[in-house]
């Protein structure tokens, strides 16, 4: 790693003026970050942790019934918190990586490095939450702009995210065996208006809505609804894990499986 | 560099380090506490695992300045002052849950955080919790034996295909 200064503050108002510094960047868990460092993938003059703001963390449920989630929140806290209210994204955190990676690991990080084989973003595009910064509220549908790609502007922080609750929900992930990444993830989840299938690990252009299945399963939310229909394999990812015929085939399977385990 | 204090095995450490000091190169350097073994450094081995606040974190996943101020346990800090192992030390011994030994500590580390979170965890517990732990030499049965041992269940059921 080259060198950096080390700050932790308190809340955000003091986060942001830190992050106002040139090169300084946010830290969350670091459980992408210090890897990248040690890489010398990226070389911030100084690293402005958000694990020691309070009021960015923790589960808490708002007027309206979303489960709102601190920016800072680990994995293995959304897990045991969400549960109650949306067992269907608790399950997803407490099956990223592994427990150590989960008590460290962080919400806002995970959507604001938007990895294209990231199990988040793929509840936030499904659930159609908000992502609220220090500076305004962003939808999901706005926010993902192709891997590694997000709306979010230079030094400016996730605090939180809001989930709405969907009556029913589930992520299917077929993992990458040795990173535990998803190699393709599908989460579906069925509201009143509609249902909503977020796709993770496929595409080139990262987590993405599939909107032909979200038609059918919106008039009969079953597996049997989504025979006959298909992604085409053009831009999906072709790596020595899979090609991209093979994602194309496994965004179906995970989807068939998401909607029989959300019921 | 900026100093950093904290609590480790229950008792006060500090230390000067630079914003790039990892929670293992403290432990390890500046503390001389090289139980905690550096496998792989990319996060994947847990041959790191140390508890931080009582939660199994990697260290080599972790800077120092971020563990200012916090309760850090390492497997130094597992076996009584006498040196007599503990129940979890002494199962690996039983049940053979070590060959090379690289991997051992951080696989105590992360056995003891699944049974102070779930004191009889299954056999699929077990395994699923060890996810992000990497033993090249045992095959990983005989490790999943001496945790299910530790956590007072019989082992006579434990698969060894
Ligand atoms: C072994 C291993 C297995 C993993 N498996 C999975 C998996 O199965 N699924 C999965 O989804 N992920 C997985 N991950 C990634 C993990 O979830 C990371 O924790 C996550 O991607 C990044 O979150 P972080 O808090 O660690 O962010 P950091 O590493 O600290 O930061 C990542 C990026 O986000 C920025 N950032 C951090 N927090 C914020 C914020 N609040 N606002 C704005 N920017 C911010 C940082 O500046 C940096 O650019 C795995 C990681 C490891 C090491
Ligand atoms: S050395 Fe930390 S996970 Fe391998
Ligand atoms: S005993 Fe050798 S790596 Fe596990």
């Amino acid at each position: 790693m080259y060198a950096f200064d080390f700050e932790k503050p308190g809340s955000i108002a003091d986060a942001v003026a830190a992050l106002k510094d040139e090169d300084a960047q946010a830290l969350g868990g670091g459980q992408t970050l210090i890897p990248t460092l040690k890489q010398r993938l990226a070389m911030p003059s100084k690293l402005v942790s958000l694990t020691g703001i309070s009021e960015m963390q923790g589960v808490c449920k708002a007027d309206d019934g979303a489960v709102c989630i601190g920016g800072a929140t680990p994995h293995a806290v959304v897990a045991a918190e969400a549960a109650g209210d949306y067992p269907a994204l608790a399950e997803l955190a407490a099956h990223i990586g592994d427990p150590a990676v989960r008590n460290r690991g962080t919400i806002g990080g995970s959507l604001a490095n938007n990895d294209p084989a990231a199990c988040y973003p793929a509840a936030a595009l499904g659930s159609g939450a908000t992502i609220v910064t220090n500076a305004r509220e962003i939808a999901a549908d706005d926010y993902f702009q192709g891997m590694f790609t997000t709306a979010l502007d230079e030094g400016e922080i996730v605090t939180e995210v809001r989930f709405p609750v969907p009556e029913k929900a589930a992520y299917m992930k077929f993992e990458q065996p040795a990173s535990r990444f998803a190699l393709v993830g599908v989460f579906v989840a069925k509201y009143a208006d509609g249902v909503r299938v977020a796709v993770t690990g496929a595409s080139e252009s990262g987590v993405f809505r599939w909107s032909e299945a979200e038609a059918a399963l919106s008039s009969n939310f079953s597996a049997g609804a989504l025979d006959g229909l298909s992604v085409p394999a053009d831009g999906m990812i072709s790596d020595l894990h899979g090609s991209g015929a093979y994602r194309a085939h496994l965004v179906a399977v995970m989807t068939r499986r998401a909607v029989d385990a959300a019921g | 560099m900026t100093k950093v204090t904290m609590t480790v095995n229950g008792k006060a450490a500090s230390g000067d380090v630079e914003g790039r000091t990892l929670l293992v190169q403290f432990l390890r350097e500046n503390l001389r506490l090289t139980g905690t073994h550096v496998g792989c450094d990319t996060s994947q081995c847990g041959a790191c695992v140390v508890h931080v606040n009582g939660k199994a974190v990697k260290a080599c996943t972790m800077l120092a300045a971020e563990a200012d101020g916090a309760e850090v346990v390492t497997i130094e800090g597992m076996a009584g002052a006498d040196g007599s192992l503990n129940t979890i030390q002494q199962a690996f011994q039983d049940h053979h849950g070590l060959q090379c030994g690289f991997c051992t500590p951080g696989m105590v580390m992360s056995a003891a955080a699944l049974l102070s979170e779930n004191p009889k965890p299954t056999e699929t517990e077990v395994r699923e919790y060890l996810e992000g732990n990497i033993c090249r030499c045992t095959g990983y049965h005989n490790i999943v034996k001496a945790i299910m041992a530790a956590s007072g269940q019989d082992v006579g059921v434990i698969a060894a295909e």
